[in-house]
């Protein structure tokens, strides 16, 4: 393996996370609900995969216990903003400091326990090919779910019928109510998907990128997933492509302050979280652009009448 | 078993009333359940989380300073947030402000003149104002979602604080330690009265600024303004508001007080600058904004439950042995039941069995 292959791969390993939490908050917010919870639920994903993992010494229970984790906690948040109807920023923030909260509590027996790594699958075959093969087909479940969830995602929100009804709600969920599709009903499904997502990625955390567990360990990926989904203009070819620009970030920062360029390595670790806020100012200087792409009902609550 | 809302045609004054204490009570119940499932006794664990910290003294006046930077940042956010401007990076304003303050005690060292603590409060002010002026900059003229950027300067400046006290800020006599040097006398924020044991008049400071907040909301245009641009823009425009100076106004507010929070914290409190300066006040400041029903008075009350919970978990931990992370899932738990029972003020709400209906969805 050669220093580029070596690059690509922890670029890539970067990456997933993000492109899988995006992927989940995309449909989330398709369906015009705008979960800021995507932090606490990746973290509270990352605590439930390693200590599952570490109970049953296998880490595919630990990607089950990644996603459910989140699946659960983000079926709080339907709760509280569709049933009850209460403000869906605060909610977010506030699913954001439980699962920060309570992961940290989960974890605390577990800090410095050496975790249980997820094993590569070599795809056979396609493994062999030079360059490609140890890069794409010589990875771990995780990476290839990533790619089946960016078909799935995008064959389910344009060329299915579920998609189409799940983007008219989240375009005028008064008009989808009329026409009799279940406004609610759907919303908790994509919360789901949504949290079930970002418990993935956080499995991916502390399976794979770190196997370990750390508190806070998720450090505003779910902030930057946020971003991501603004970034791609709620597109999932989009989310996929901007995951891996900011993987690729991380990753240069890090090689950056490996080879000490000079620059103290805080300013380099600043370089996600600034080159979030360039993204943001790049894609919404456009005030029309952004009306067009961004969902009409996104964030607002919905009563039926009855 | 499904629930469905009417909407009340007007807000409930009872439930205005009533919902922050619902919440509070509710909160309490869990933990007590959450106590009862860690193994430990739920009486003796609630009794060492919320009461003991009450009974003495001393821990008054810590609660008296944990309080101070929950209701000057809690009160700034309450206003932010009701002008409908969502700032959630107050723990990078409160770092920012620190740092402005602490750049007097800590470049001009020999500088001795009862000037420097006025200078610094200013300055710490000032430099929260101005950090909290990058989202609103972005927002009022790049259209940016402000709640990301405001959250991702948080890390930032926590990043950069680091760097400070690493590099250029280090205190030359401190072993390599990542801290600055100590304050000198004339820079410590004083204690309120002699024997008022460590509280000091960043509480006195909070409590002026959440009278001055409640009067401008209460009485003034400037309050009126907040309030209709928060409801809403469109009828704030035919009013002749600006939406685009209230973004300004909503961030440099919260801004300040985040700043001169965090300059009270460390000229008061810790005496010197150290990476990590907050145990979270900024986001659980937030918590408190929340908790106060967005009142400035509610505030003051809200703070001091929330500065109770961070006593309750570091006694907790020493008394009973529950880590202090429990502190954390309460606020957290506090801020879901706030946000559930609020509902109840706009809202009548019916439980019905769908079985009763013969099943008709």
């Amino acid at each position: 393996m050669n220093i580029w292959e070596a690059i690509l791969l922890t670029v890539i390993t970067a990456s997933t996370p993000l492109v899988i939490a995006a992927l989940g908050e995309l449909v989330t917010e398709r369906s015009g609900v705008l979960n800021l919870g995507v932090e606490g639920m990746m973290i509270i994903g990352a605590v439930a995969a390693f200590v599952g993992a570490q109970l049953s010494g296998s880490p595919y229970v630990g990607i089950l216990c990644g996603i459910a984790g989140g699946a659960v906690s983000s079926q709080l948040f339907a709760f509280l903003t569709l049933t009850l109807v209460a403000n869906q920023v605060a909610t977010g923030l506030a699913l954001t400091l439980l699962g920060l909260g309570v992961s940290g509590m989960i974890g605390e027996g577990y800090v410095s326990v050496p975790g249980v790594r997820l094993p590569e699958i070599a795809i056979p075959v396609l493994s062999d090919v030079p360059v490609i093969g140890a890069v794409l087909f010589r990875q771990d479940l995780i990476f290839y779910l990533s790619i089946v969830l960016l078909l799935g995602v995008n064959w389910f929100l344009f060329r299915s019928r579920a998609g189409l009804k799940l983007r008219a709600i989240g375009d005028s969920h008064t008009s989808a109510h009329a026409l009799g599709i279940h406004v609610i009903r759907t919303r908790y499904l994509a919360v789901m998907f949504g949290g079930a997502c970002a418990g993935l990625a956080g499995a991916q955390l502390s399976l794979v990128y770190t196997p370990q567990w750390v508190e806070n360990m998720s450090a505003g990926r779910g902030w930057i997933t946020l971003a991501l989904v603004v970034f791609a203009s709620w597109r999932p070819w989009r989310v996929f492509a901007g995951g891996y620009l900011f993987g690729a970030v991380t990753i240069l920062q890090l090689h950056a302050q490996a080879l000490g360029l000079g620059i103290p390595s805080q300013y380099l670790s600043m370089l996600p979280y600034a080159a979030t806020i360039v993204v943001l100012i790049i894609i919404s200087h456009n005030r029309r652009t952004t009306m067009i792409n961004t969902p009409a009902s996104l964030g607002k609550a919905f009563v039926p009448e009855r | 078993m499904r629930i469905e809302l009417q909407k009340r045609p007007a807000v409930s004054p009872l439930f205005s009333m009533l919902s922050p204490l619902l919440a509070l009570a509710l909160t309490l119940i869990f933990g007590a359940i959450m106590f009862a499932l860690l193994g430990k006794d739920p009486v003796a664990a609630m009794h060492a989380f919320f009461i003991e910290p009450l009974l003495e003294t001393w821990s008054l006046h810590e609660l008296a300073i944990k309080a101070a930077p929950l209701i000057l940042m809690g009160v700034g956010l309450a206003v932010c947030y009701r002008s409908n401007n969502w700032n959630i990076g107050a723990e990078g304003q409160f770092t920012i402000g620190a740092i402005t303050g602490s750049y007097t005690p800590i470049v001009f060292y020999d500088w001795h003149s009862p000037l420097v603590l006025p200078l610094m409060l200013v300055m710490g002010a000032l430099g929260g104002a101005l950090f909290g002026a990058i989202p609103a900059l972005l927002k009022a003229h790049f259209n940016t979602n402000e709640i990301l950027t405001s959250l991702m300067l948080v890390y930032i400046a926590q990043l950069f604080l680091d760097w400070l006290i690493r590099g250029a800020w280090r205190d030359p006599k401190g072993f390599n330690f990542p801290v600055s040097r100590d304050f000198a006398p004339e820079a410590i924020l004083p204690a309120i009265w002699e024997e008022s044991g460590r509280a000091h008049w960043a509480f006195v400071f909070a409590l002026i600024a959440a009278v001055l907040c409640w009067f401008m909301m209460r009485y003034t245009l400037k309050g009126f303004e907040i309030t209709v641009l928060g409801q809403s823009e469109r009828a704030g425009r035919f009013a002749g508001f600006s939406s685009k100076r209230m973004v300004w106004f909503g961030f440099l507010f919260s801004g300040a007080l985040a700043g001169l929070a965090g300059i009270c914290e460390v000229s008061g409190s810790i005496n010197h600058l150290q990476p990590a300066i907050s145990p979270g006040y900024g986001f659980t400041a937030i918590i408190v904004a929340f908790l106060g029903r967005l009142n400035p008075l509610g505030i003051v009350a809200s703070g001091l439950v929330l500065g109770l919970t961070y006593l309750g978990g570091e006694a907790a931990q020493l008394s009973i042995g529950v880590s202090d992370k429990v502190t954390r899932v309460f606020q957290g738990l506090l801020l879901f039941f706030v946000l559930s029972c609020d509902t109840l003020i706009y809202y009548k709400v019916r439980v019905t069995w769908a079985r009763l209906r013969g099943g008709a969805a």
